[in-house]
């Protein structure tokens, strides 16, 4: 791999960091904090949430921090009225697309979705909400999921399958009509490739895949993924 | 012949909202009035589908006022849908939770909803008789409810997280963390102080009846049944024991059967007219099987408090009675007071318990039972969560009976005494209606609760003909 040293500017700051890292980790090497929700360390970028939207000069358009790999010269703006606007819209739309009631949630308090809508002053939702109403799979000997507070940021599909090595989760159908299966879109006791891991509840952001009867706070534990993979390197 | 009403909307100092509708004859006396309960909220359906172990969360947002109560009968709901019996400190923990909500929902009614009727007088000015003209004129006491109130608030959060809505804490099968040292000290600390606002508020209540007796005579005072919890030995329970029922005279109707029989003994009534349910006591039928529940229907109950001082002061209560159920609505409030110092009572017991430091506060087990049936004593009465689950734990039906329900029928006799009393020509008096809508205030009501709504309410006095005609108005 070419290690040629980029340079560039984040918020007017000089980064210098190796060809083929993104904006997002460009960012974290000086101290630059740029919101995710869909991004887990350890995982292959998904840029499916547009939390991370950044500007870069000579462009109207805005690029996901988190899958836009860096490039000599490019000059980043991380924070601007303009992203402000656009992360609180992007919040909002999450928050309308299911069911997301934080008081009586199981993550109320350990939610990532909740954090960051806090973090925004999103007090309101300005879209028609769907109020979704999907059945909840429980049949899992210990492992829930809950439809309705999913945000589809894929966190646990791209665990179960680059980290478990099994791929029992994936996506069904596009749009509004996009779900997480099992399998072939079985009920979870069904779904004979898992292997009740646990990796999805511990890195989904929201309330939506948990542990039956175990603190959320003790379930979640997203930088795991980041450990196993440094880990592995050690062994390679 | 001319049917009139006045409709007194919304009631005010209550938690919820409701209207009063008085319907008069043709000489202007009151025929009858109706207690109407004017919101829709839900709870029973839109639980349905949910985990079961979410009830107790969810449920207990029906009320800001009370919800430790709906956590604890959900709970005990859930145990029951996974077999198990929690831990003896977890019981405990949630018994003193419990104390703290009977606390601090008692004085709320006594000192900041009931105590401008008491003490500023029931035709003082309405813009003063409220817990601001209280602070003004009585500081001291007021200064004393608020710091009590606090107090119940304080055990609460101490043991549970939060003051409101501290629904992460509990859980089927026990709690999810115990209580340190250092807040079991702070609690400890705070009781003498609040055991002291307590004597000094019931000292001040006996020596104020004198004056009140017309209040006593005729604010809903008449015979009807009484349910409450029990223990096993017939003393004064709130969190678990049986379900009695004892009759006008006192004697026993149902003696000490088991709270999950509650359909045998209850049945539940509509009406066109009012969004809150009547449950009703079967064995009478409906609608004369009017019981009441609540601080009045416990202490009429209940043999003793099993604590010393509530003790002595449930003996000088029940000579009211003379022998008999003491049956003024008016003798809530001394009832209410006299608990309040029950609860400090236990809730000293509670802390200075060897147990109730200990870290065995949960036992854990998934779906045994698709049943489960929750009762505890609500501070206005007996709560009782029912819930029916699939095999994987999700809920396929919910009944809910809420403290104020039972007293639905009871409301409606006591405000029909006052407005006979009380309501004599078409011209309004503020003076007169508050007191109809005091008579609901003495029951302490919670609609949020009963309507499985919060908000602020400005007082609406309609009298209207049966043609439509409105012959007078007043707002306030």
């Amino acid at each position: 791999m070419n290690t040629h040293p980029m340079k560039l500017k984040i918020d007017g700051v000089d980064v210098e960091c190796s060809e083929g890292s993104t904006i997002l980790t460009a960012a974290k090497t000086v101290g630059i904090n740029i919101p995710t929700l869909c991004y887990l360390e350890g995982l292959t970028p998904y840029g499916g949430c547009r939390l991370c939207l950044v500007e870069v000069s000579g462009t109207n358009k805005l690029f996901p921090a988190c899958a836009t790999p860096v490039a000599s010269g490019m000059e980043v703006t991380t924070q601007s009225p303009k992203l402000h606007e656009y992360r609180k819209m992007v919040l909002q739309t999450l928050l309308a697309e299911r069911t997301h009631i934080c008081s009586v949630c199981i993550a109320n308090d350990h939610c990532e979705l909740q954090t960051q809508t806090n973090q925004y002053g999103v007090d309101h939702v300005f879209y028609e909400r769907n109020w979704s109403c999907n059945e909840i799979d429980s049949t899992h000997d210990f492992l829930v999921i809950d439809r309705n507070r999913c945000i589809l940021c894929t966190r646990c599909v791209r665990a179960c399958d680059e980290i478990e090595g099994v791929h029992t989760l994936d996506l069904k159908f596009h749009g509004k009509n996009t779900d997480v299966i099992m399998d072939q879109d079985e009920l979870w006791s069904k779904a004979c490739s898992c292997t009740s891991c646990r990796k999805c509840a511990k890195v989904c952001p929201v309330g939506a895949i948990y542990v039956e009867g175990e603190n959320i706070e003790y379930t979640k534990d997203p930088q795991v993924i980041a450990f196993i993979v440094e880990r592995r390197k050690c062994l390679k | 012949m001319v049917d009139n009403k006045i409709l007194i909307l919304p009631v005010t100092r209550i938690e919820g909202h409701a209207q009063i509708t008085i319907y008069l004859n043709d000489d202007d006396t009151v025929k009858e009035a109706h207690f109407k309960v004017t919101d829709f909220r839900g709870f029973e359906k839109f639980t349905e589908g949910r985990p079961f172990y979410e009830m107790p969360s969810i449920t207990s947002r029906a009320c800001g006022i009370c919800p430790v109560s709906h956590l604890l009968a959900s709970a005990k709901a859930c145990d029951q849908i996974v077999g198990i019996d929690p831990p003896k400190t977890a019981v405990k923990l949630r018994r003193l939770i419990h104390m703290g909500q009977m606390i601090q929902s008692h004085a709320l009614n006594f000192f900041h909803l009931s105590s401008p009727d008491l003490l500023l007088g029931f035709d003082s000015n309405p813009t003063q008789r409220n817990i601001f003209g209280l602070i003004e004129r009585e500081p001291e006491l007021a200064m004393r409810g608020i710091r009590l109130r606090k107090f119940g608030q304080d055990i609460i959060e101490k043991v549970a997280g939060k003051k409101i809505h501290s629904s992460e804490w509990i859980q089927p099968g026990g709690a999810k963390w115990p209580l340190t040292q250092e807040r079991a000290t702070y609690l400890r600390d705070s009781l003498p102080k609040a055991l002291d606002a307590t004597q000094k508020t019931l000292n001040m209540y006996k020596q104020m009846l004198d004056g009140l007796q017309e209040e006593v005579t005729n604010f809903g005072n008449f015979p009807t049944y009484y349910m409450g919890l029990v223990t096993p030995n017939g003393n004064l329970e709130h969190y678990d024991g049986q379900l009695r029922i004892i009759d006008p005279n006192g004697a026993p109707a149902i003696e000490c059967i088991e709270p999950t029989k509650y359909p045998d003994i209850i049945g539940e009534a509509i009406e066109p007219w009012s969004y809150m349910k009547f449950p009703y006591f079967r064995n009478i039928g409906y609608p004369n099987g009017v019981y009441r529940v609540g601080p009045l229907a416990r202490l009429n109950i209940a043999s003793h408090c099993g604590t010393p001082l509530a003790d002595e002061a449930l003996g000088e209560f029940k000579k009211i009675g003379k022998n008999s159920p003491v049956q003024s609505t008016f003798h809530y409030h001394y009832a209410r007071l006299i608990e309040i110092l029950f609860c400090i009572e236990n809730t000293k017991r509670l802390l200075t318990d060897p147990d109730i430091q200990s870290e065995h506060i949960s036992a854990k087990a998934f779906v045994n039972n698709t049943e489960g049936i929750g009762i505890a004593e609500a501070p206005r009465g007996t709560l009782i969560h029912h819930y029916k689950v699939d095999p994987q734990g999700m809920v396929t039906w919910n009944n809910m009976i809420i403290a104020t329900e039972h007293n639905n029928l009871a409301y409606n006799m006591a405000i029909t005494q006052v407005a006979k009393k009380y309501v004599k020509k078409r011209e309004l008096h503020e003076g007169m209606l508050n007191r109809v809508e005091a008579v609901i205030r003495a029951f302490d009501p919670c609609l949020s609760c009963a309507t499985h709504a919060i908000g602020h309410m400005p007082i609406d006095i309609q009298l209207v003909a049966t043609d439509g005609t409105l012959l007078d108005h007043k707002t306030r």
